[in-house]
């Protein structure tokens, strides 16, 4: 039985927790494959999506799935400047809490900052990534679609690749991975790998090709452009050639390895666009659509808490 | 007026005495020390509790001037006498800082007017405490700085700090700097490694802290000036001190009381409370500061008391100010060393006391005729659960609320003042 007030990561969660989230997901995917996606199951309930981080994708994933369950959804952009007016995000967690709002959708720069806000708040509070800490729907997206590709979540060797140290996607990723018994590999330069990853239970590569050999799945991750000009890689190229996602690299994984991302893609730094584009091994646009699946999942699953509280 | 300590256990880190006791105390000074059986005249009776020279605490932080409302020189000075601290020194960093001969002037007279205890200020290294610009280190002095320091900033030209050391060499006076390389550190809030990465938080390598030191005592060889690391809190910055010693240069160094009871576990859940500077370290680190206090290559404990109120810590943890109230709790955190068998009460008082007092050229520290009688008396066994509201410190930001503790202070003399308890 899931008996979680929030999603604030992977890390509270147990393996039954994510294979019960991930068949629900299951159930909405083929909701969502219907010409009528609208279920009541969140009517009359309130949805507001806090968004300190300025986000397209995320935010509006979480809008379709909230509004195909029949919550009222409100989404805010509260960007960082508007922050230093002097307002802290407590206050703006108390203010919102006043409203009774039923689910609360947040993303924040900063990492534990979910945390924080779910402490001050009665609703039940979903991370829509914190900082460099946790991205947990990414992690479950990513879950439901390798499942639904590999036919099981578990005993697979999977490779994550790019910028591991500053990516929450990557932390949720190989939280959620190594709870559902998988081999984990990371593979990045070691200016782009967080101290103490050794710790982590996965196995670290700093070179692609031994990396991605007879891997099941490769994943790969965003070069964000402040790291473009900061210390930690030489130049866009020198990374492309070490380790951007080539068709000759790709053909050191196994033969029917598919190929993830998180969007958005740079093609040309991280993947190549014949890689990124190639409908037989990219599943990308699948990740996408997963994406609203389970986010309605954990909307149900989190509101149905909330009736029992109630 | 002569009054008596009877029957206590005495502790005095000058003579190595740990034993029974009593104290004669005249005109506000130690004016015999009986050791032994305690004579039969009128005076307090100690029951066999200890009696040491108050603490003395060389980095304190106040929020006087500029930011009263974390911490006057009133409510710091009550809870050092609380926590039978009865000598502190307060950094320049406040607002404006101390690196002007008048706001030295102004935060002693304030200190002497809001507090029983004796509270002594660092005045600024450099103006502003920006790492750019010498302050005039004599005018600091001549208004009653025990020595220079910018606190928690790092000068980060190695010119400028040369200049400081060299012109400070002039003047034999004592230099105090914190050691962070601020390339390195600037925008950390933990120190790297599993758990810093787990959180996600932006940190710091631990060498940060040797990098500086290692700058700073190739400087204090090529000026020969009298240096204090303020405070240090990494296994690796034990080798480049030890090697300084040996080439006999006038250096000592502190560590805090957070840096040998606390450890990088304990930010697990985003608690601001334990973000200090520099960031809390490995267990192996602290480990180490706890060897190094035991057998000298340490000189100092601190507090590094640092208050901030309640808005500053309730912020995301890398946005939440940094620093932990630590007058009040000082003693019963180096007690967790005691108890633990880590260190004797008598190196603790060497750490914690004497030693502080002899760096800052004070004559307290000790239990002996003419030294003054700031005293403490306290019962190391006595538990307690600590609760932050009940500090004196104006704001409550300490990392040990709610937790088990042992030793209360019972009492606190400063110039045979009683100052707490009574």
């Amino acid at each position: 039985m899931f008996a979680h007030r929030h999603l604030l990561g992977i890390a509270p969660l147990s393996p039954q927790d994510i294979t019960q989230i991930l068949d629900l997901s299951d159930r909405y995917v083929d909701l969502n494959r219907q010409g009528a996606k609208h279920v009541d199951r969140l009517s009359g309930r309130t949805q507001i999506n806090l968004f300190f981080e300025s986000s397209t994708r995320t935010m509006a994933s979480f809008e379709i799935a909230g509004k195909r369950l029949g919550a009222d959804v409100m989404n805010m952009n509260v960007l960082a400047s508007s922050m230093n007016k002097g307002e802290t995000l407590i206050d703006t967690a108390v203010t919102l809490n006043a409203m009774h709002p039923d689910l609360l959708v947040v993303r924040h720069q900063n990492s534990g900052a979910v945390d924080l806000l779910a402490q001050k708040v009665n609703c039940a509070v979903l991370n829509a990534g914190d900082g460099r800490h946790e991205h947990p729907t990414q992690a479950l997206l990513d879950a439901l679609t390798i499942r639904r590709r590999k036919g099981r979540l578990h005993r697979l060797t999977i490779a994550i690749c790019g910028d591991i140290a500053n990516s929450r996607v990557a932390r949720s990723n190989i939280l959620a991975l190594l709870k559902m018994e998988n081999r984990v590999r990371v593979i990045a330069p070691p200016t782009l790998l967080p101290s103490g990853i050794d710790r982590f239970g996965v196995e670290v590569f700093t070179n692609m090709e031994e990396g991605l050999a007879d891997c099941d799945v490769v994943m790969m991750l965003r070069i964000q452009n402040e790291r473009l000009t900061g210390a930690a890689i030489p130049s866009t190229r020198e990374y492309y050639h070490r380790y951007g996602l080539t068709r000759e690299k790709l053909a050191l994984a196994k033969p029917d390895a598919i190929v993830m991302h998180p969007g958005p893609m740079n093609r040309g730094v991280e993947i190549d666009a014949e890689v990124a584009d190639d409908s037989k091994r990219s599943v990308i646009p699948e990740q996408v659509e997963m994406g609203v699946a389970v986010r309605m999942a954990m909307l149900d699953l989190l509101a149905h808490n909330l009736e029992k509280a109630e | 007026m002569i009054s008596h300590l009877l029957n206590a256990r005495l502790i005095d880190p000058m003579t190595g005495y740990d034993g029974p006791g009593a104290l004669r105390i005249a005109n506000g000074q130690i004016d015999d020390v009986i050791k032994g059986p305690s004579p039969d005249v009128a005076g307090l009776d100690c029951d066999g509790k200890v009696l040491a020279p108050g603490l003395v605490d060389m980095r304190v932080f106040v929020g006087e001037p500029g930011a009263r409302h974390r911490e006057s020189f009133r409510t710091a000075g009550a809870a050092a006498a609380a926590g039978g601290v009865t000598t502190f020194v307060a950094q320049p960093d406040t607002t404006p800082c101390l690196d002007d001969p008048a706001l030295v002037q102004f935060a002693l007279n304030r200190a002497r007017e809001a507090a029983e205890i004796k509270i002594h200020v660092m005045g600024a290294l450099t103006k502003g405490l920006e790492g750019k610009q010498m302050s005039e280190q004599q005018f600091l002095l001549d208004a009653g700085a025990l020595g220079l320091s910018d606190g928690d900033h790092v000068i980060p030209s190695a010119k400028v700090l040369r200049a400081c050391m060299a012109y400070a060499k002039g003047l034999d006076a004592l230099i105090a700097p914190a050691t962070q390389d601020p390339s390195l550190s600037n925008g950390a809030c933990a120190t790297s490694g599993e758990m810093a990465s787990r959180l996600g938080l932006p940190a710091a390598p631990a060498v940060a802290e040797q990098i500086a030191l290692q700058r700073d005592l190739a400087l204090v060889a090529n000026t020969g000036c009298r240096y204090h690391a303020a405070q240090l809190s990494t296994a690796g910055a034990l080798a480049p001190l030890s090697r300084a010693r040996s080439e006999d240069l006038d250096v000592t160094a502190a560590t805090s009381i957070h840096h040998l009871t606390l450890n990088e576990l304990d930010i697990a859940e985003y608690q601001t409370f334990f973000k200090i500077t520099p960031p809390l370290r490995s267990e192996s680190d602290r480990i180490a500061m706890i060897e190094a206090v035991r057998v000298g290559e340490i000189d100092v404990i601190c507090s590094s008391h640092n208050p901030q109120d309640e808005e500053a810590k309730r912020l995301p943890f890398e946005e939440a100010a940094s620093g932990a109230v630590g007058l009040e709790t000082f003693l019963p955190a180096c007690l967790r060393l005691v108890h633990a068998d880590q260190i004797s009460l008598l190196r603790l008082f060497e750490c914690a006391s004497l030693r502080p007092s002899q760096r800052l050229g004070l004559d307290s520290g000790r239990l002996v005729p003419g030294a003054p009688a700031d005293l403490l008396l306290f019962d190391p066994e006595a538990p307690f659960v600590l609760d932050r509201e009940k500090l004196s410190s104006k704001s409550k930001n300490t990392p040990f609320d709610r937790q088990r503790m042992q030793g209360k202070v019972l009492g606190t003399w400063v110039n045979g003042k009683r100052v707490f308890g009574g």
